[in-house]
């Protein structure tokens, strides 16, 4: 058997299909879900993609937030379900409070496309289980609101708690506080980065790594044997 | 307050008198009289605004159609082109059922006006293109030319331009592969802006313009249509159009990348329901160009209720409504019976759209406002028969004094040292610095189906996944060459993008241009465009790469001084297999490097001779397209062989930038030997065309030097990829870290 795991097409959304061929690659059913609509087809996982929802007007993940489909997905992290933000996806998770903190422009001022390198933090959670802690992985970052802040009261909790998914290595490409480029909640299931897992799966594509490909097979294998 | 009546053709008729403001539009006088005598009676203001943007040198390519004929005229056979010039852009097929649309467009005027949207709707309207073929884009590019890199205007319009690319192509999903950047003096007051883009469908869903089948609907769908963009705004001014209305707006137009991306969408699900019959994006000239290009290229006429256009500003005119270029527009025709399942497809994408006309018998297009029928024209007459200029071209007299100044009698270096640093100088300059500054602000991840992106030789896209089907792309330009010699330097920019495509593995099939120049009315400048559509037309034919299509930029000058020559050429190819691709960078140390082609003392408008001695004068590299033809079967071969690991293309720079890019993109150095019968100095900064460097295996060797003597391609052993610095032995050694801080620190210093 296998797992499905949904990903939501937001208006603006760009690397859904992205998303879905990696979620393929890594032998789980791939479903598209849309923003319009509340029903998540009975998936076991949502990945929110990458993209410009709503053209990032007003605020980046701000309008797509409250996106019928949202309120599914945040009743079902409430209770579990393991989701996943990927740049875009991140911003609207904290947006929609499913993760603390938020996104703000890059301090450069520049849209910035790279291969960044991160330090796994946290090998624990639903979605990094098949990575190493402390694992150095190389994955494609690009966007034009990746600063992650939040007050420093927060940022210690994350600390203390373990709850800094991964850091910026090497180079700190947006001004993130702490270096931070991707967190995860108290229990784990939900998970936010701003880096694009789903552009490092395949050898001879994009980056050239699969450094990505173990955040698909981390939650197939915890769906599939759970 | 009192209106003036509607100026309806009735109107018109009845008013034979009435002053029209047509040199204020644009028009000549025998220009006008030729829209009288079409008409039999004086245009409406509606017709006169049609006519007067459709006529313009932008639509109509008055003053180039006669040399742009030859890319027909001389057109080699291919099996390849499946659509050719005149439609919205070239399709050509790739195999396995694919076939592949692109094109290259320019925004030069409004990217200097306002760097930031210029570029921007630069980037909207040539995947508009792209989508009206019937394909989805996946890939764009962009060619640009700024004045120079320590100008401070530069640093106004050179971050707005790349901003605007990105912030739109961004936000669409395109990735950004490929392009370039050159900074010259000559661009100072016209940068160029061109933009291009590749889409892919399968051949079953090519998309034509046109309006066929009577009774058919047009539904225009997208953005509102505003008072921005509309064609030199103030023209517009005069008795019949009143002073306070939005149209004073600037020209420019802005965009909403959000917007277009869902118009994507929405079309390409339109297409996949096979709901539409012809489609038009909206660009220049507007519903003006979008009605009448639909209805002559179709077999009925057309009519069109302009009060059903969604409007932005309710204040607009008619006038002003067909001539608004607001972006992020398009018009379908689909037959009456598609139209819900159309609405409601636009409907799901949250994009406006709305019936506006329909197909008609005849072959009039007619276009009503408030009740009145203000248009009533032969669309043909609008959309192609505009007037066609035989401007007067002379070669100008300074040409011959040019050529003269030998570029080959500069003083050369004198030591290995002098050598040394010129080889420093040259690699930190600014249009050879590396440029990842400007190119790390472009996504080229999105849609995860990039194998090769810039600063390789060519940009490469994977179409299908199952067979690893794939093309490239590359764009190259020269106006210093082509200053010198504009029939070669044309066959040059030719010569290296095709070149650039076969280095990376992937046969060269099709062309498109952007042909940028100054003032078509200076008869030196509309001898450069002859020479140089000449040597481009010849040059295609001796390739056998069919000219798809393209755009023609002119007035690119400021007062009498005219930007180089420059014709962008943009070649696509295909590989059947992106896992044969061939990158630039040294990867294997131990491997070998070898020169294909022969190199001789050429430096006229080379690098060299700007970096080192601030001068252009001379002839450029001789152009031999047969052994172009050679040197690409050569390295398409050997990568389909498995011959080689790395390989790069000898152009701007010479062979030692080459070897310096491949060096640090691999993080590998390079010892070199200067080869028998070549001077140092010669051997590192000559830019020979025809010529390339690999890197082979040691176990490939003897296997590529059998292919490469039996097909008559001179070869030369020229080193070996090696430790952590260049070496060019007996002269002189820089390790790759201060080969980078040079190659690498430029661009951010000048632009951050």
């Amino acid at each position: 058997m296998t797992a499905r795991i949904g990903v939501v097409t937001f208006p603006g959304s760009l690397d859904d299909r992205d998303t879905q061929r990696a979620i393929k690659l890594a032998g789980a059913e791939p479903v598209a879900l849309w923003h319009k609509d509340k029903d998540l087809k009975q998936v076991d996982a949502v990945v929110l993609p990458g993209g410009f929802s709503y053209g990032d007007y007003l605020r980046a993940g701000a309008i797509s937030r409250f996106s019928p489909v949202m309120e599914t997905v945040i009743e079902q992290a409430k209770s579990g379900m393991p989701v996943l933000g990927i740049c875009n996806g991140f911003q609207i998770l904290t947006e929609a409070h499913l993760l603390p903190g938020g996104m703000l422009g890059n301090d450069h001022l520049h849209f910035i496309c790279r291969d960044q390198k991160l330090r796994v933090e946290n090998a624990e959670t639903s979605w990094t289980a098949d990575y190493e802690s402390g694992q150095e992985i190389h994955i494609p970052l690009k966007n034009m609101d990746g600063r992650y802040v939040a007050d420093e009261h927060t940022l210690d909790m994350l600390e203390a708690e373990g709850r800094v998914a991964f850091r910026y290595v090497d180079f700190n490409p947006n001004g993130s506080l702490r270096d931070i480029a991707g967190i995860t909640n108290e229990a784990g299931n939900v998970v936010g980065l701003m880096p694009h897992p789903e552009h490092a799966v395949e050898p001879l594509i994009g980056s050239g790594r699969t450094d990505g490909l173990p955040f698909f097979t981390s939650i197939l294998k915890k769906l599939v044997n759970a | 307050m009192s209106r003036t009546p509607l100026d309806t053709v009735e109107h018109a008729a009845e008013t034979p008198d009435v002053e029209l403001p047509w040199a204020e539009l644009g028009l000549k006088k025998d220009e006008y009289e030729r829209v009288v005598e079409i008409l039999g009676r004086r245009p409406t203001g509606a017709e006169l605004a049609m006519y007067s943007v459709m006529w313009s040198e932008h639509c109509s390519y008055k003053s180039s159609k006669v040399h742009l004929r030859q890319f027909g005229e001389k057109a080699p056979q291919s099996d390849a082109l499946l659509v050719g010039i005149g439609e919205n852009a070239g399709v050509v097929d790739v195999g396995q059922g694919y076939a592949v649309t692109f094109k290259v467009e320019s925004h030069n005027h409004p990217s200097y006006v306002e760097p930031y949207q210029g570029a921007a709707t630069g980037v909207g309207g040539i995947v508009r293109d792209i989508i009206a073929m019937g394909a989805r884009p996946v890939a764009v590019v962009d060619p640009l030319r700024f004045g120079a890199a320590d100008h401070p205007d530069t640093k106004r319009v050179l971050p707005g331009v790349v901003a605007g690319i990105g912030g739109y192509g961004n936000c669409l999903g395109l990735p950004n592969i490929g392009g370039e950047v050159v900074f010259d003096a000559c661009y100072q007051g016209n940068p160029l802006v061109n933009a291009g883009a590749i889409g892919v469908m399968r051949h079953e869903d090519i998309h034509l313009a046109k309006a066929s089948g009577s009774g058919n609907k047009v539904i225009l769908y997208g953005a509102r249509t505003g008072g921005d963009g509309i064609g030199g705004a103030s023209i517009l001014a005069s008795e019949t159009f009143d002073d306070a209305k939005p149209s004073k707006r600037p020209a420019v137009q802005v965009g909403d990348p959000f917007q277009e991306k869902l118009l994507i969408e929405c079309t390409l699900e339109a297409f996949a329901e096979k709901l539409v019959v012809g489609i038009q994006d909206l660009g220049a000239a507007g519903l003006s160009c979008a009605t009448s290009e639909l209805a002559s290229n179709g077999s009925g006429g057309m009519r069109v209720t302009l009060d059903d256009v969604p409007l932005r500003d309710s204040t607009l005119s008619p006038e002003e409504i067909l001539m608004s270029e607001s972006q992020e527009r398009m018009c379908a025709v689909v037959e009456p019976e598609k139209v819900d399942r159309f609405l409601e497809i636009c409907d799901k994408w949250d994009v406006i759209a709305t019936v506006i006309g329909e197909v008609t018998d005849g072959d009039r297009l007619e276009i009503y406002w408030h009740g009145g029928k203000i248009v009533d024209v032969d669309p043909r007459t609008v959309a192609h028969d505009g007037p066609v200029y035989e401007r007067p071209y002379a070669r100008p007299e300074w040409q011959d004094a040019l050529q003269a100044d030998d570029a080959n009698k500069l003083a050369r270096p004198a030591t290995s040292e002098e050598l040394k640093d010129q080889v420093l100088q040259l690699v930190s300059s600014p249009n050879q610095a590396s440029k990842s500054w400007i190119t790390s602000q472009y996504d080229h991840f999105v849609q995860g189906n990039t194998v090769l992106a810039q600063p390789e030789d060519s940009g490469m896209i994977r179409i299908d996944e199952e067979s690893g089907l794939g093309v490239a792309i590359a764009t190259d330009g020269n106006g210093r060459y082509t200053k010198l010699d504009p029939y070669h330097g044309a066959q040059l920019a030719l010569a290296e993008a095709y070149r650039n495509v076969a280095t990376t593995g992937a046969k060269p099939l099709a062309v498109s241009d952007c042909l940028n120049f100054g003032s078509p009315e200076d008869p030196a400048v509309m001898w450069q465009f002859a020479e140089a559509i000449r040597g481009l037309a010849d040059g295609c034919l001796q390739l056998g790469t069919p000219v798809t299509g393209g755009n023609v930029s002119l007035y690119n000058q400021t007062g009498e001084v005219a930007i180089h020559p420059t014709p962008v050429v943009a070649v696509l190819g295909v590989i059947d297999d992106v896992a044969r691709r061939t990158p630039v960078a040294f990867k294997e140390e131990g491997q070998l490097l070898y020169l294909l082609g022969d190199t001789r003392e050429e430096f006229g408008g080379s690098a060299w001779s700007q970096v080192v001695h601030d001068h252009l004068g001379g002839l450029p590299p001789q152009v031999d397209l047969e052994r172009e033809r050679l040197l690409a079967e050569i390295l398409i071969s050997a990568s389909r062989d498995g011959m080689i690991d790395a390989a790069h293309d000898l152009s701007d720079g010479g062979l030692i930038q080459a070897v310096v890019e491949s060096a640090l993109l691999g993080g590998k150095g390079a010892r070199l030997v200067v080869p028998d019968g070549l001077d140092a100095f010669t051997f590192l900064f000559s830019e020979s065309a025809g010529r390339a460097i690999v890197a082979i295996p040691r176990s490939e060797e003897l296997r590529f030097n059998d292919m490469c003597g039996a097909r008559g391609l001179p070869v030369t052993r020229i080193g070996v990829v090696d430790g952590d610095e260049v070496e060019v032995q007996g002269e002189f050694t820089l390790p790759l870290t201060e080969l980078r801080t040079a190659h690498e620190g430029t661009i951010p210093a000048l632009l951050a």
